[in-house]
């Protein structure tokens, strides 16, 4: 019963968000062991330098920094508008792409290069078809 | 080796046809490039088209089947916004093989409007707007606001690209649109994706491009040389691998990649190259392209097009037919329809927006995903 009720809580929005029980959320990377090449999501050949079997998993840092941006003014029906989307760089490796909050979408408020970090929340209250809400990433600034 | 030349070539007035079919565009193009050299289908050894919202659906037999089934193997390709640039590649490659001499390519589509790209798939719930945007107008901001990190390319110098391809269009009657737009109404205009307004997106047009390929001995047997142009070079690459692939696409690599290429198959270099025919799908990406073709050196983009150097008259026209932007990307014709109107120039053909003296022109796409295709053509002396 406890099993089931633990599945009934938030997923994951992709793959390489990680939910552990008891500790805190992460990214997860995948390491090539060959030529450091970083990537989102499990796979078993580098497209990097070729090598085959060679990859692990890694976790990224929470914290990174902003590497560029665009602010969305038009999306499709049902999506809120405007939001900032933004490619992070983190540190230790691996970049990210997500929503920036926190901060005015508006060019003269957001920088190159500013520290963000990486928050988890509720995705939106975006639900799947059998009901079930979702975990998110997303960056902020960092002072 | 034999040279592989263009002895036809001719593109539909782009538009909206919800009415017809996309073979029935492509047929258009078709017959009009068999008749700007006189052929007739009977002549083609071989088709190659270009057509990707029908990919799984036989749009080069569809096509004969409209006008004329001879036979002749047809090829079909997809590869994105590059799938004409491609297609016509396949017919220069065939004849360079020495396989055929004379072949047509045809690139045709026809597209809904609104937004590409970010519709998500996948399982789970919609990701768009909840991890960035997957939108092209937000994907092609991002690649142009890395320009403005690196070199402090401003909003107006992005917009001053609408600006000139829609000045451009209004001297091509084939062009979706002939209006112009001063500065302040593109930069006014519907923000889409920061930097990217509305004007700053090319449009979605429904559309054809065709053209004959012969080898230079069956050109000269036809006595088609006069108004030939000749493919100095083709190239097409892929995305080499890049550290913030998996979030980013770049259409930088595979474009320098591809640039080094042509110029080194085609014996120019970019200081030779009079008109350039570049893959603007949004104002964004022709400031990367100036650089990513050598037209200037990097970080030099945004002083071009404050100089004016890529308007018609400047130093190195680039898209005088009114580009993307302002003619329109319907997505498989969008690579021949470059041919065209390069073509067109070199063969002193384009009236009112002719770039005088052209001998050397160059056609770029990106099909993002990514191919990256080439063209270099040149005048025939």
């Amino acid at each position: 019963m406890s099993e089931e009720n633990a599945a009934q809580g938030p997923l994951p929005v992709v793959d390489f968000l990680k939910l552990p029980d008891g500790s805190d959320p992460y990214l997860e990377g995948h390491k090539c062991k060959s030529c450091d090449a970083i990537y989102l999501g499990e796979r078993n050949v580098c497209s990097k330098c070729g090598a085959r079997d060679q990859i692990e998993p890694v976790k990224l840092g929470n914290t990174g920094s902003l590497y560029v941006y665009s602010i969305v003014h038009r999306s499709f029906p049902g999506i809120e508008v405007p939001y900032v989307s933004a490619i992070v760089d983190l540190d230790g490796g691996g970049t990210v792409k997500g929503n920036l909050i926190g901060i005015d979408p508006d060019p003269e408020k957001i920088e190159f290069g500013m520290p963000v970090e990486v928050v988890y929340k509720d995705a939106l209250g975006r639900k799947d078809k059998d009901g079930n809400s979702y975990t998110s990433y997303f960056f902020q600034p960092r002072s | 080796m034999t040279d592989a030349y263009v002895v036809g070539i001719d593109m539909i007035k782009f538009g909206r046809f919800p009415e017809r079919s996309v073979p029935d565009l492509g047929s258009e193009a078709a017959l009009m490039a068999l008749d700007d050299c006189g052929l007739k289908i009977q002549d083609m050894q071989a088709l190659y088209c270009g057509n990707l919202g029908q990919a799984n659906a036989m749009v080069g037999q569809r096509v004969l089947q409209e006008i004329g089934q001879t036979g002749i193997p047809v090829v079909n390709c997809a590869n994105a916004c590059a799938t004409g640039a491609t297609a016509f590649r396949e017919a220069w490659m065939s004849i360079k093989a020495g396989v055929y001499d004379v072949v047509l390519a045809v690139g045709v589509e026809q597209m809904g409007r609104g937004l590409l790209g970010g519709g998500g798939g996948g399982k789970g719930i919609p990701k768009e707007g909840l991890l960035g945007s997957g939108t092209m107008p937000a994907v092609f901001a991002e690649a142009g606001q890395e320009h403005a990190r690196k070199y402090g390319t401003t909003f107006e110098q992005f917009a001053k690209v609408s600006v000139k391809n829609h000045h451009h269009s209004t001297l091509n009657p084939k062009a979706m649109y002939q209006i112009e737009t001063p500065l302040e109404t593109v930069m006014n205009a519907e923000m889409i994706a920061y930097p990217n307004t509305k004007l700053m997106c090319s449009v979605n047009v429904d559309g054809s491009a065709a053209a004959v390929l012969c080898s230079e001995k069956k050109a000269k047997e036809l006595g088609l040389m006069g108004r030939a142009v000749k493919v100095s070079a083709s190239v097409l690459t892929s995305d080499p691998w890049q550290e913030r692939d998996l979030v980013m696409p770049d259409v930088n690599s595979c474009t320098r990649q591809a640039a080094a290429m042509a110029y080194e198959m085609a014996g120019v270099g970019p200081e030779d190259v009079n008109l350039v025919e570049l893959h603007d799908c949004f104002a964004t990406a022709e400031i990367l392209h100036y650089e990513n073709l050598g037209l200037c050196k990097d970080g030099e983009a945004g002083r071009l097009i404050d100089e004016g150097e890529t308007a018609l008259g400047g130093r190195v026209p680039v898209n005088v037919s009114g580009g993307l932007l302002s003619k329109g990307h319907p997505l498989g014709a969008t690579g021949i329809a470059n041919i065209y109107e390069v073509s067109t120039h070199l063969r002193g053909e384009a009236g009112k927006r002719q770039v005088e003296g052209a001998s050397v022109g160059l056609t770029h796409v990106i099909g993002l995903g990514s191919a990256c295709a080439l063209h270099v053509l040149e005048k025939v002396s």
